[in-house]
């Protein structure tokens, strides 16, 4: 029995809906594999080394580091699933601030005081204790640490994450054709 | 003055003619220190183009403004020599004395300070640009001067104290510029070139044999790509048409190229007499000569030129007394854009759009200026011209190797005792060269500019000729204490700076390119970096739409083939899969600004932090 990991960092949670969208075949793979940490047993911790790793979202806050790096602690194969893991996605549109002598103050007023749509009566950007602190820019899964697949795509289909994972299960990730893990 | 009424004036002084639009751009920002928004409505409304057109081209070329600037513009030159020789140390006291950061305008409107490409001005690096006016060796001491002169007087020109040689010291010159000559060879640079013999004999034959003359010279394109000069003449005479066009292309903007300034200081007659043979070969009446901004400051010397060689029957109509050979010349002047050196680009510019090349097929022999047939050559190239009708192909054709023929000119520039123009025959080998300009620890020699080929010690046997190191002329000396990947890192600015942004590979492409070079600078990298960089520069160099993109990254390529130990004593390979390029602490370093609090995960203690 393999194990597997999977996590949103900077994402939508988009991916992992399209992991179920590989219907009727989720009780092929829960015969194959057992989930360890996972939004979709709800573990919240690593309970041993897993064999693959799938991460949706790249990081753009503390917390996503942290978590990408124990993901690459304990995991044999790291996969980045979906366009945001790649190539930061959506979020990484606040990098664009770039002519800006103070670019994340900016990014922080934009989203809560300036945009057309934004209640605010408090004037304040959250700064809850508890909240993690944002990076100064959106940075990929494969700028903060060594990842061994991607799998592109907004999100990548059902069928293409089950060709992924069976490919990677069999042992056999030669079998992953070039167009699903590349996207040009 | 009134925007309307200049417009208006500098619209029908080209006869509101959208072609002309570089020309009424440079009249109008002369007059009004800018084209602003305003501006570009009345001209679009003079000429009948939507104003979104005229923007485009505003914005496209470095030297147009859309926001008013200083009356005095400083430009500092920031190619790589000028870096090496001090021009940052330079722009810092420029900066100080002036109140203002580079970019920067002051708040009284007399002055900006501004960077720009290569001015062409590499063997008396750092030099600059004070509006028209060209300072060169300048340093931290006279820039103070220069800048207590200029708040003084407001007169670039009282910067000239001391004129330079030759036709520097012209009065319609009068630039401090020096030609540095080192070596002059038979063809370009020797003294006592007989004035006009070349065209007498060209009259003399009929247009064919002219071609032929010069085909069998075996002259190929002095500007880098070596296209045989015959042969285009052929192509573009062979083509039916009402008319054709000779252009000549001056726009030398290759980094550490400095040649056709001195054949345009001190061969102007030879050049203007080359192209006119060329019309005579092709049977052409009208002649463009595209000059780069940066060498406005000739000009007028040079349309004096025209107009003493129309005086003396030389252009004009029946051409020294041969019945219906008619031709003129008209300089069109540039407004910073390296691109525009590419024919096609230089062709856009010319019709007043943007600078960008154009789809090839049709070549612009068959298709070019006004979608004529259009001979573009370089300023060299026809000097040779003339030099080949003058003293025949066979003399030409003994000079220099088999497959390249003639003199070349090279402008050196760097880390050598005698920086200048070379005029050497084809075939010598780097090695000699590098003992002739008095290189004493020469490691890394850029031959060709940006865009050409490094040659590192294991090769300085290779030979300059367009069959072994080809070169448009720059070779640029970089001495054993230099860092090759600051000068990969600088080239890779360059062309992220001088895309035209057509295509995309080159757009994005060399962006990427530098942010990796960066990594592996900074000692990020792992040697999958190096692969990528090699990949990325093999798709941009296959997919990109001119010669720009298909030479930018060559400089990465030879780099990594000429010093594989420079770029592996970089690397370092990520421990625990971890990427050394990622920075967590530095990452988080706004945000505990902005959120005045550390963080929990990665600070030793968490809370709230007071600055």
């Amino acid at each position: 029995m393999k194990r597997v990991a999977t996590v949103s960092l900077a994402g939508c949670f988009g991916c992992h809906m399209s992991l179920l969208d590989i219907d009727e075949r989720i009780l092929e793979l829960v015969k194959l594999v057992e989930f360890d940490r996972s939004p979709v047993n709800d573990l919240k911790k690593f309970k041993m080394r897993c064999d693959i790793g799938l991460v949706e979202g790249g990081c753009c806050n503390e917390e996503n580091v942290h978590t990408l790096r124990e993901f690459r602690k304990n995991c044999d194969v790291l996969v980045g699933v979906g366009q945001c893991a790649v190539m930061g996605g959506l979020p990484v549109m606040r990098n664009a601030i770039m002519h800006s002598s103070d670019p994340l103050r900016e990014c922080l007023e934009t989203a809560y005081f300036n945009s057309p749509y934004v209640y605010n009566p408090t004037n304040d950007i959250p700064n809850d204790p508890a909240l993690p602190l944002i990076l100064d820019k959106v940075y990929t899964c494969p700028e903060v640490v060594k990842m061994d697949y991607l799998i592109p795509g907004c999100p990548p289909s059902g069928d293409v994450l089950w060709q992924t994972l069976t490919a990677l299960l069999n042992g056999k990730p030669s079998d992953l054709p070039g167009e699903i893990i590349r996207f040009d | 003055m009134n925007i309307t009424t200049v417009v208006k004036q500098a619209c029908s002084k080209f006869g509101n003619d959208r072609g002309r639009l570089i020309d009424i751009l440079w009249e109008v920002q002369n007059n009004l220190g800018c084209i602003d928004e305003q501006a570009m409505n009345a001209i679009a409304a003079e000429v009948k183009v939507h104003r979104v057109e005229i923007e485009g081209v505003v914005s496209f070329y470095s030297f147009f403004s859309e926001k008013r600037k200083g009356k005095i513009i400083i430009r500092l030159c920031d190619d790589v020599i000028d870096i090496n020789a001090g021009i940052e140390q330079v722009a810092t006291v420029f900066s100080e004395e002036l109140g203002i950061g580079i970019g920067q305008t002051s708040a009284d409107g007399n002055f900006s300070l501004e960077y720009t490409a290569c001015i062409g001005m590499s063997d008396q690096a750092p030099a600059a640009l004070v509006n028209n006016v060209v300072i060169t060796n300048i340093t931290p001491a006279s820039a103070k001067e220069i800048t207590r002169t200029l708040k003084d007087t407001l007169d670039p020109s009282k910067l000239v104290t001391k004129v330079g040689d030759g036709n520097n010291a012209h009065t319609l010159v009068s630039a401090m510029v020096r030609n540095n000559i080192r070596k002059q060879g038979e063809v370009l640079l020797a003294d006592g070139i007989p004035a006009d013999a070349g065209l007498g004999n060209a009259l003399k034959k009929t247009s064919p044999e002219v071609i032929q003359e010069i085909a069998d010279s075996g002259l190929r394109g002095r500007g880098g790509a070596g296209f045989p000069t015959g042969e285009k003449f052929k192509l573009a005479q062979r083509t039916e048409a009402d008319q054709r066009y000779v252009i000549c292309n001056a726009d030398e903007g290759e980094p550490g190229t400095f040649k056709d300034r001195v054949l345009l200081t001190e061969r102007p007659s030879l050049i203007f007499e080359g192209m006119t043979i060329a019309a005579y070969a092709i049977g052409s009446t009208s002649g463009i000569m595209y000059l780069r901004a940066e060498y406005a400051y000739l000009r007028p010397f040079l349309e004096s030129v025209l107009e003493n060689r129309r005086q003396a029957g030389l252009l004009g109509k029946d051409i020294c007394g041969k019945k219906g050979f008619c031709f003129d010349i008209r300089i069109q002047m540039g407004a910073g854009a390296y691109i525009c050196g590419e024919e096609s680009a230089l062709i856009s510019s010319c019709e007043g759009l943007r600078g960008e090349p154009k789809n090839r097929p049709p070549f612009p022999v068959e298709r070019g200026y006004l979608s004529k047939p259009t001979i573009v050559n370089n300023v060299e190239t026809f000097c040779c011209v003339a030099r080949i009708l003058d003293r025949g192909s066979n003399w030409f054709a003994g000079i220099g190797t088999k497959a390249s023929r003639g003199t070349k000119l090279l402008s050196v520039c760097g880390d050598c005792a005698r920086p200048g123009v070379y005029e050497v025959p084809y075939g010598l080998e780097v090695a000699e060269l590098l003992d002739m300009v008095g290189a004493e620890d020469p490691a890394i020699v850029q031959v060709g500019g940006a865009s050409g080929e490094m040659v590192g010690r294991s090769s300085f046997g290779r030979k300059i000729c367009f069959s072994d190191v080809a070169t448009g002329g720059a070779v640029m000396i970089f001495n054993s204490h230099r860092n090759v990947l600051a000068i990969v890192d600088h080239f890779l600015k360059f062309f992220a700076d001088e895309s035209c942004g057509y295509c995309t590979p080159c757009r994005v492409g060399i962006v990427f390119l530098r942010e990796r070079m960066q990594k592996v600078m900074h000692g990020f990298a792992e040697s999958a970096d190096l692969d990528y960089l090699r990949d990325l520069s093999k798709t941009i160099m296959m997919t990109s739409r001119c010669g720009l993109g298909s030479s930018a990254p060559k400089a990465i390529l030879n780099s990594m083939d000429q010093f594989p130990l420079v770029y592996s004593s970089h690397l370092r390979e990520a421990k625990d899969g971890v990427q050394a390029g990622f920075n967590i602490q530095k990452a988080l370093d706004e945000s505990r600004r902005i959120a005045k609090r550390t963080s929990m995960i990665y600070d030793p203690v968490y809370g709230e932090k007071n600055e």
